[in-house]
């Protein structure tokens, strides 16, 4: 990229500006295997067209990798996908969604600690991707509900049987849904919404 | 068809991820580590607690005294933008997106406005306010 011509970078389109009101914002995070459809969700919902950021790992951090492990290369690239919604004037939603392998998402700094909570989206095809990252979330105690992205070829469990397999307590929801669609998209965050309520509300009686 | 067993863990439990090694100076070894040297400056030394979701906004218009790479930041907050969105426009890494808001934040020339985070006892009023924005989606 040139800077030098500091005026030609693409910024957010006129519409896409945050009003000066704009105070705090939150973050949700979306997690899962490869091609589940994270970004997906992330663009269903989303005010603005999906962006991408990007942070830089060392190897030193993150061990020796089949894919990256030539003795040139000394850096890993991650990429995390997301996109807003405006709460309020006051309040914005981001939601990220974590591409690539799932254990660099947990050396980005601040990522998960300081999300309200996650997304765990599974495929029934491949339940199993999933198990890594529910196991990270609980030892760092980031809360978390469980979407079943429904693809047409897919196994069909009943949550009861899900959660066995998946060895969540009862109070950890799971839900079916089509991530292409906004409505059902919506219903995940806000089935986390309310987990994370319900937790606020045990929380202040303790 | 039976699916697979997973194991529940706890908080706590394992082995945390080793975490890469802060500062500046791994930065270094990117695929473009003059790029990165050039942006980040020299005297980076510890950086403002940024999260990915800070909003940055602008105090005033570019000073003559920008670099291009501050002054193409500070031209995109000219309305309220989180840290990741700066990175997204700015095709930077988000840590020297971090590394160029702490020098700007150091002479004054944006204003960050910190994130609510999660905390041990959620607030109930942020989460209603949450919810009922998603109802309107």
């Amino acid at each position: 990229m040139d800077f030098k011509n500091s005026d030609t970078i693409p910024g957010p389109r006129t519409e896409d500006r945050l009003p000066h009101t704009a105070e705090a914002a939150v973050k949700i995070v979306i997690v899962g295997g490869f091609g589940v459809g994270k970004t997906t969700m992330v663009g269903s919902v989303s005010e603005i067209r999906p962006l991408t950021t990007e942070e830089t790992m060392t190897q030193a951090g993150i061990g020796v990798d089949d894919n990256y492990g030539s003795a040139s290369k000394t850096a890993t690239t991650v990429a995390m996908d997301f996109g807003r919604i405006s709460i309020t004037d006051e309040l914005v939603l981001y939601l990220f969604g974590t591409p690539g392998q799932e254990r660099f998402w947990f050396l980005w700094n601040g990522l998960f600690e300081g999300a309200l909570g996650a997304v765990v989206l599974v495929d029934t095809r491949r339940l199993e991707v999933s198990f890594d990252v529910m196991g990270r979330l609980e030892e760092r105690g980031v809360p978390f509900v469980v979407a079943v992205n429904s693809f047409p070829d897919a196994p069909r469990y009943a949550v009861s049987e899900l959660r066995t397999a998946l060895d969540l307590p009862e109070e950890i929801p799971i839900l079916d849904c089509d991530v292409r669609r906004r409505a059902s998209s919506r219903d995940v965050l806000l089935t986390l919404m309310r987990f994370l309520h319900s937790l606020a509300m045990k929380g202040a009686l303790t | 068809m039976t699916p697979p067993q997973r194991q529940r863990r706890s908080p706590g439990q394992g082995n945390p991820a080793p975490l890469p090694a802060s500062g500046t100076a791994k930065e270094g070894e990117n695929h473009n580590p003059e790029r990165l040297f050039v942006i980040g400056g020299e005297g980076a030394g510890d950086r403002a607690d940024i999260d990915l979701v800070t909003l940055i906004v602008a105090r005033t218009e570019p000073p003559v005294s920008a670099t291009p790479e501050e002054a193409a930041l500070l031209r995109l907050c000219v309305a309220p933008l989180s840290a990741a969105e700066l990175s997204a426009y700015l095709s930077l890494p988000f840590s020297v997106v971090t590394v160029l808001l702490t020098d700007l934040l150091a002479r004054d020339l944006v204003q960050a406005r910190a994130p609510i985070v999660r905390k041990t006892v959620a607030d109930r009023n942020l989460l209603e306010a949450v919810m009922h924005g998603l109802q309107k989606l």
